[in-house]
């Protein structure tokens, strides 16, 4: 019999990480995307067991999960989970854990980090060049020969001299503020606590930072202050000439009340990464020129996703080593969302 | 100033027209009457100024059958239209609009280069067209740290420079000569420029030559990584050749404001995913047509009045 050699660990001998929901990262590039020497995953979405009754049978050999923002990681599912102490998140946003409970019970939670703020920036500027220029309107209509049909275009607006209002100054929204700047726009921010060392202008409310600026940003988090943050009056005092651009949480705005606003031209335009009910999109919106729209896929990126891959990784690797994680998210300071 | 004669080429911009008309007697080469051969007998001699554009300018011909010209003002920055050595040798003042579209052209180069690279035309396609509840979307390229090759550092060329940069886009260019004070990396051989870059953008005037600068040798270096963007002239590419590289796979994709043929555009792009075509509209915002209409005024106003023009060409 050969001696068993301890290099290379039996698949029983490694930790657990456990996968509610298949991720978007093994839809595009197959199971084998997380791969590591130093861990396995346990899959519940590939057992016919309901998920309570799956997590009762590996409740104690679970020490991580590996979520994705389909993958909602609640208070109940926590609750069956003895052995639980970290959560790692492939998504930018957090608002699918319960982050007081993981403070409560001390699990760690491990996030993008900045990975993805390149790519959530670059798709602000993008749409919203796209809504004041009518790139993508106005390759619609060259693509079905209009040109020549028709003659011109109708004019757009020009980006430079805008002023732009960021609701929320974290990574992605100062990525944003050092791009737009580059164009000539002029900065201002609402974010829950003005920051000392930035050289924008800051509103202690919403609805000022929308009165005073063309182009409102949406790059804040979704916790239960910012759910319907964009409301009929925030809208109202962006005016007519306004764009906003959200590359954050659908929820954050409040839908039905900006499908009113574009549809009767109270406001110029709007450029969505995000919407309520995704994949359900406003049926009105599409019929809209002044409306660009993305499927929630602002960080779909090869590149992102090689990025996301070793931090990932690199996050569950360290953690049953017993080192720092890349990426913890300081649960002290996260605002909760109730969903 | 309302006796002067201003020939005006083609339609341009409704609020150019208006202030013309306040000013001077503006005469319009696109209505019915002007067209005919008794227009040229009646009113040629009498006119001073033309203001044209990129589709039409002053051409030999046009500079030969005005005796009285004195000054042509394009409502553009552009000059391929106009007979530059017609108009020396003629002594005809001409004026366009730099500076005032820089900006515009510029945040389009790089619209454009985000749009084809992060597919946001497709996506917005796939949203529109309800597929996004059957499916997903697929992957797109990151913009940002891409590295951009820039054909022409000048006004546009350094605007887009100073854009890209804060993208973290390492940045080279080509040019007749290298420019002082810059950092950027020169290329003396737009191959060189084209093997060295992923995104190459035409920023150039069009002149006998840079006429098809960006040809088959070019798209090749390009190569399936690169995307070409084109802001300048339709003439500057090799279309042809273009439009088979993208049908044939050859080139990794393409932003288009300019063509050959304007407003015809090869149908064969139309159903290309990696390619975004838009109606040369570089500088087509209300405010910077206003701002362009603006100065072919105040370059005429400051040219009768005898005073010094505001931004001559020759």
């Amino acid at each position: 019999m050969a001696p068993h050699n301890n290099s290379y660990p039996s698949q029983h001998d490694l930790p657990n990480v456990l996968i509610l929901k298949l991720p978007p990262s093994f839809v595009i590039f197959g199971e084998h995307f997380f791969d590591s020497a130093k861990f396995r995953f346990l899959k519940a979405y590939e057992s016919s067991l309901p998920l309570p009754q799956f997590l009762l049978a590996h409740a104690q050999s679970v020490q991580a999960i590996l979520s994705s923002g389909g993958a909602p990681v609640t208070a109940d599912t926590i609750c069956l989970l003895p052995n639980l102490r970290l959560v790692v998140t492939t998504s930018q946003g957090l608002n699918h854990i319960d982050l007081s409970e993981c403070r409560r019970r001390g699990i760690a939670v491990a996030g993008a980090g900045t990975i993805f703020s390149a790519d959530c920036a670059d798709s602000v500027v993008e749409l919203l060049i796209d809504v004041l220029r009518k790139v993508s309107a106005a390759n619609r209509f060259v693509k079905q020969g209009l040109w020549s049909s028709q003659g011109d275009y109708p004019l757009g607006s020009k980006l430079g001299g805008k002023r732009v209002g960021i609701v929320g100054l974290g990574n992605i929204g100062s990525e944003v503020a050092k791009r737009l700047e580059a164009f000539g726009c002029s900065i201002s921010y609402n974010s829950r606590n003005k920051k000392p060392s930035v050289p924008y202008a800051f509103y202690p409310n919403v609805g000022e930072l929308a009165a005073n600026c063309d182009a409102l940003i949406i790059c804040c988090a979704l916790t239960d202050e910012t759910y319907h943050l964009i409301n009929k009056e925030v809208l109202s005092a962006l005016g007519k000439d306004g764009v906003i651009i959200n590359i954050a949480r659908g929820p954050i705005v409040d839908e039905k009340e900006l499908v009113r606003c574009l549809v009767e031209g109270e406001i110029r335009g709007a450029g969505l990464d995000v919407f309520e009910h995704e994949p359900d999109v406003p049926h009105e919106l599409f019929a809209l020129d002044n409306v660009v729209m993305s499927p929630h896929n602002a960080v779909f990126t090869r590149e992102s996703f090689e990025d996301l891959r070793k931090i990932v990784v690199g996050n569950l690797e360290a953690f049953f080593s017993n080192e720092p994680l890349l990426t913890a998210v300081n649960l002290d300071d996260q605002p909760h969302f109730s969903g | 100033m309302n006796n002067i004669s201003v020939l005006m080429t083609c339609p341009m911009f409704p609020y150019l027209e208006q202030e013309l008309e306040t000013r001077f007697n503006l005469i319009k080469l696109w209505n019915p009457s002007s067209s005919k051969p008794e227009f040229f007998k009646n009113y040629s001699n009498f006119i001073k100024a033309v203001v044209g554009n990129t589709k039409v300018g002053a051409d030999a011909d046009m500079i030969d059958s005005l005796p009285n010209l004195e000054i042509v003002a394009s409502y553009s920055v552009g000059l391929d239209k106009i007979d530059l050595d017609k108009c020396k040798e003629k002594g005809i003042e001409v004026t366009n609009t730099p500076d005032v579209l820089t900006n515009d052209v510029a945040d389009l180069a790089i619209g454009l280069a985000l749009a084809v690279l992060r597919k946001i035309c497709v996506c917005d396609q796939f949203v529109r067209g309800g597929k996004w509840i059957r499916g997903d979307f697929g992957l797109a390229t990151k913009f940002s740290g891409k590295s951009v090759g820039i054909v022409g550092l000048g006004r546009i060329g350094s605007a887009i420079a100073k854009r890209a940069e804060v993208f973290g886009c390492p940045i080279s260019y080509h040019s007749r000569s290298k420019k002082p004070n810059t950092n950027y990396i020169y290329y003396s051989n737009i191959v060189d420029l084209a093997a060295n870059c992923q995104i190459l953008i035409v920023a150039c005037a069009l002149t006998e030559e840079t006429h098809h600068i960006v040809d088959r040798k070019v798209i090749d270096a390009l190569g399936l990584k690169g995307i070409l963007i084109n802001i300048g002239r339709g003439a500057h590419v090799d279309e042809p050749e273009l439009v088979s590289a993208l049908v044939e796979g050859r080139l990794g994709g393409a932003g288009l404001d300019v063509f050959e043929n304007e407003p015809d555009v090869p149908e064969q792009l139309f159903a290309l995913k990696n390619v975004v075509l838009v109606p040369h509209v570089g500088s087509d915002t209300e405010e910077t047509s206003k701002a362009m209409a603006d100065l072919v005024i105040s370059n005429l106003e400051a040219y009768f009045k005898g005073e010094p023009l505001l931004t001559p060409v020759l």
